[in-house]
């Protein structure tokens, strides 16, 4: 089984700061992390391998440095990892970033599956891991929380919804993205770690991977960022109540009361 | 798809509204669309459209035009009985294909997220996430997108010029529906669903509607909700006893559910849910932004703190200053038990 797990770098922190050229979200110079959800999707990755051999490849897209995280995902049990960077790639959509992995994975002679975290945390979309399953054509299950059932050509996928659940079974190959229920990532081992820091990681260009130029990057990309700004205060002229418990307790009643609000 | 001399901006016309669809029913988001859809397309002097994938949802068309829509599209199949991404996204794709549509907008629920990121990649169309705020430009059309990233610390607008349509999943609870109107008329059309030999390649084989999660917060027009000042477990039962006498539910910040004071399914914030119920109490909730976007456009926005000065006490229309200990026991001895 070929599980491919793509995986992003994302700021430690939320405290983001944002290009005024190009609007998109200024990356250097910010302690950067594995995004969280996608731990749970290389720990999936490697489960499944350990069930039905095989390889984990993970794919990530990004700049240079962005190898870390792949690295990272390396000493948690991924066999192999391969980064797409290149100056063209920059300032792509989630339509761009979906179609440059899903070039890649084509790339790679395509995959039995393709696991993505449910989302990243810096822009929150979930958009990645389905455009990759349409940009190949395959079956998906997004929110996956369980794989409850697995067989070289079946995935039984459990998904998670606001009002509980649903299960489903993919024929392979499909995509699936995860939460955080699925699984509990393990923990490096320290030989891992060191078979990681010395793993080559292939950097594959747009030409490599047979991409058109004009669907990646931002001129690839049909959403533009025109504006970014802190959120709107809230600041309004409101009602202080102070005193002594009951006065308090009385007051905001009153104020309820008089709303007709109790 | 991509505007091109042969693809012009004016072939695409209306707003539409993709329903949501559980177990048969249209879901309350469908009609908040609807009443930003209907804001967005008088703009243009243009019509709203809602689009039904489902099963046995023919008789729920009435309820959509009352509450705005000029048109519904409904395509009733058993292959729709349960969350159908690839169906439902081809089927959007032909539909968007026949009718052309400027504007598509879609709950940013787990299905809808699921489903739109699939239409935009095969229609060609640029998408916004999670959006909280919609306005159109009324020259040429383009939807201003406006979506918190970063854990609600930026908010980003997004435009999409060059494609049409422009798809956006919009976050529950923070449109308005308007008030139902039963003298609106509109029109009903039927499509068929075109199988596909790949709807083989995934079938749903259970579904299961959890009443657990019937914390439904969304739901509760008077939240209470706790944060770390609650100081432990404990703390909540006052919560609960209040919204007993009041008729509400309870809700938390993340730091108490991270504490494990309180189950998930109560945060309310950007990585909890987002609620709009008539009054929201925040009792020793600081006020992170993470927690405010989940719950700035309840109507009546009560803080009780011993700290005047949190971010949660400067945007409270009533502030309390005080100790929640003391005053929350006062408040449930003066609200008579029903």
């Amino acid at each position: 089984m070929r599980i491919v797990v793509c995986i992003k770098q994302v700021p430690a922190t939320n405290d983001a700061s944002i290009d005024p050229e190009t609007k998109r979200i200024v990356r250097e110079g910010v302690k950067a992390i594995l995004n969280p959800f996608d731990t749970y999707a290389v720990e999936e990755g490697v489960l499944l391998r350990e069930r039905f051999g095989g390889e984990v490849v993970v794919l990530s897209m990004g700049p240079p440095k962005a190898e870390a995280v792949l690295r990272e995902a390396v000493s948690q049990g991924a066999d192999r990892a391969i980064l797409l960077s290149h100056r063209a790639f920059g300032g792509s959509d989630t339509w761009a970033t979906s179609y440059a992995l899903a070039c890649a994975i084509r790339k790679l002679g395509g995959a039995d599956l393709v696991i993505c975290g449910k989302q990243a945390v810096d822009g929150d979309t979930a958009q990645v891991g389905p455009g990759i399953a349409a940009h190949l054509g395959w079956p998906q299950a997004t929110h996956v929380m369980q794989v409850r059932s697995a067989t070289p050509e079946t995935l039984v996928a459990v998904r998670m919804h606001e009002d509980g659940y649903d299960v489903c079974e993919l024929t392979l190959p499909a995509v699936i993205t995860v939460v955080k229920d699925i699984n509990s990532p393990r923990v490096p081992t320290l030989r891992g770690r060191l078979a990681s820091q010395k793993m080559e990681i292939p950097v594959w260009t747009p030409e490599m991977i047979g991409a058109d130029t004009a669907k990646i990057g931002l001129d690839g990309s049909p959403t533009r960022v025109v504006k970014t700004e802190p959120p709107p205060p809230r600041n309004k002229a409101s009602r202080r109540i102070t005193g002594s418990p009951d006065v308090c307790a009385a007051e905001l009643l009153h104020e309820l009361r008089t709303r007709s609000l109790v | 798809m991509r505007l091109n001399p042969a693809v012009a901006r004016g072939a695409f016309r209306n707003v539409w509204v993709v329903a949501e669809v559980l177990s048969g029913h249209i879901q309350p988001v469908t009609h908040e669309l609807v009443g930003a859809a209907r804001a967005l397309a008088d703009v243009r002097g243009s019509e709203v459209w809602a689009i039904v994938l489902g099963s046995g949802v023919a008789g729920q068309t009435g309820g959509l035009i009352a509450c705005g829509c000029d048109a519904v599209i409904v395509v009733d199949d058993p292959a729709f009985a349960a969350f159908n991404d690839e169906a439902a996204a081809r089927t959007l794709v032909q539909l968007i294909d026949k009718y052309r549509p400027e504007s598509v907008l879609c709950g940013a629920t787990t299905c809808g997220r699921a489903l739109i990121p699939r239409v935009a990649v095969l229609a060609d169309c640029g998408l916004t996430a999670d959006c909280t705020g919609l306005a159109i430009d009324p020259d040429n059309g383009d939807l201003l997108q406006t979506r918190p990233a970063f854990g609600g610390n930026i908010m980003a607008t997004i435009r999409c010029s060059n494609h049409r349509p422009q798809l956006a999943t919009v976050r529950p609870r923070v449109m308005k529906a308007l008030d139902a109107d039963p003298r609106r008329t509109g029109r009903v059309i039927r499509e068929p669903l075109t199988p596909d030999p790949s709807d083989a390649l995934k079938r749903v084989i259970e579904v299961f509607h959890s009443t657990e999660t019937a914390v439904n917060l969304g739901d509760a027009s008077f939240i209470i909700s706790g944060g770390r000042g609650l100081k432990g477990p404990e703390g909540f039962n006052l919560l609960r006893q209040l919204a007993s006498r009041v008729g509400g539910a309870v809700g938390a910040s993340r730091a108490a559910v991270d504490a494990g004071w309180i189950p998930y399914a109560h945060q309310v914030g950007q990585t909890g849910q987002t609620v709009q119920s008539k009054v929201y109490m925040a009792c020793a909730i600081s006020g992170q932004i993470q927690h405010l976007v989940g719950m700035q456009s309840c109507d009546l926005i009560i803080a009780l703190d011993k700290n005047p000065d949190t971010p949660m006490m400067q945007i409270a229309d009533i502030a309390i200053v005080g100790d929640l200990f003391e005053i929350l026991p006062e408040l449930i001895r003066q609200i008579p038990a029903t």
